[in-house]
């Protein structure tokens, strides 16, 4: 994969997440995704930037365009160092919450997305790196 | 009627929520149109806020109509596996009008 420019979004309140999307609007319309799938992009971020805030206080959201194999595509990485999590099968069962929300997010993030990666270590914290590719 | 022209951060959704429901307290409204046509995304948070927001107005009797919901957010709510079960929408303001005269028996 070649990496072109990259930008990141520290969150660390409510309004970094309003950051977070708003860029990730900006990067997928630049790069010529189609309306829908901007929309997809930034309730993705949106999703997983609130889960930082709300899981592990704060974190980072970076937002790539990147190139594979002539394909271009998205690339959103949310890093956290917070408690991580114990069962990922559980919190990606839609509907699973741990904080009165809807359990929608990151099985909703999974679906909005073309490739979903998740890595967590209790006590380390997580990683999760979404992938959009422009059709 | 009350039409969303900003960006919906976390505290300005929770804002309307108890700003509307006072409101409707004050006034004794029996019906309340609340127009997204120009917002571009709802992520599982603030869809939990709006579905909190009429329930809630329930409660103190008004009726809630969402209208103008955007294609690519009818999209992404199902994506998200959100269903806005027992909630009242219209297309457009119009119709979410007569919705309400209609819902309101009158």
């Amino acid at each position: 994969m070649i990496m072109e420019t990259r930008s990141s979004v520290p969150i660390n309140n409510e309004w970094d997440i309003v950051q977070a999307r708003q860029l990730g609007r900006q990067i997928s319309r630049e790069m010529g995704f189609g309306h829908v799938d901007q929309a997809r992009i930034t309730t993705a971020i949106s999703e997983l930037a609130r889960n930082i805030y709300l899981y592990a206080n704060n974190g980072e959201i970076t937002i790539e365009p990147i190139v594979n194999l002539g394909k271009k595509g998205l690339k959103i990485t949310s890093r956290d160092k917070g408690p991580g999590i114990k069962d990922i099968r559980l919190v990606m069962q839609d509907g699973y919450t741990t904080s009165g929300g809807l359990g929608a997010g990151l099985p909703g993030v999974k679906r909005l997305m073309d490739i979903f990666k998740i890595d967590s270590t209790l006590e380390k914290g997580t990683n999760i790196v979404a992938i959009k590719w422009l059709r | 009627m009350i039409s969303i022209q900003i960006e919906l951060d976390d505290h300005t959704a929770i804002q309307f929520q108890e700003d509307l429901l006072e409101k409707i307290h004050e006034t004794g409204a029996k019906g309340v149109v609340i127009d997204l046509s120009t917002v571009d995304i709802i992520d599982s948070y603030i869809a939990k806020i709006l579905g909190d927001v009429v329930k809630m107005s329930d409660l103190l009797g008004a009726k809630v109509v969402l209208t103008g919901i955007r294609p690519a957010v009818a999209i992404i709510l199902t994506d998200l596996g959100i269903r806005l079960n027992n909630i009242s929408t219209a297309l457009d303001l119009e119709k979410g009008l007569a919705k309400l005269k209609q819902d309101l028996g009158g």
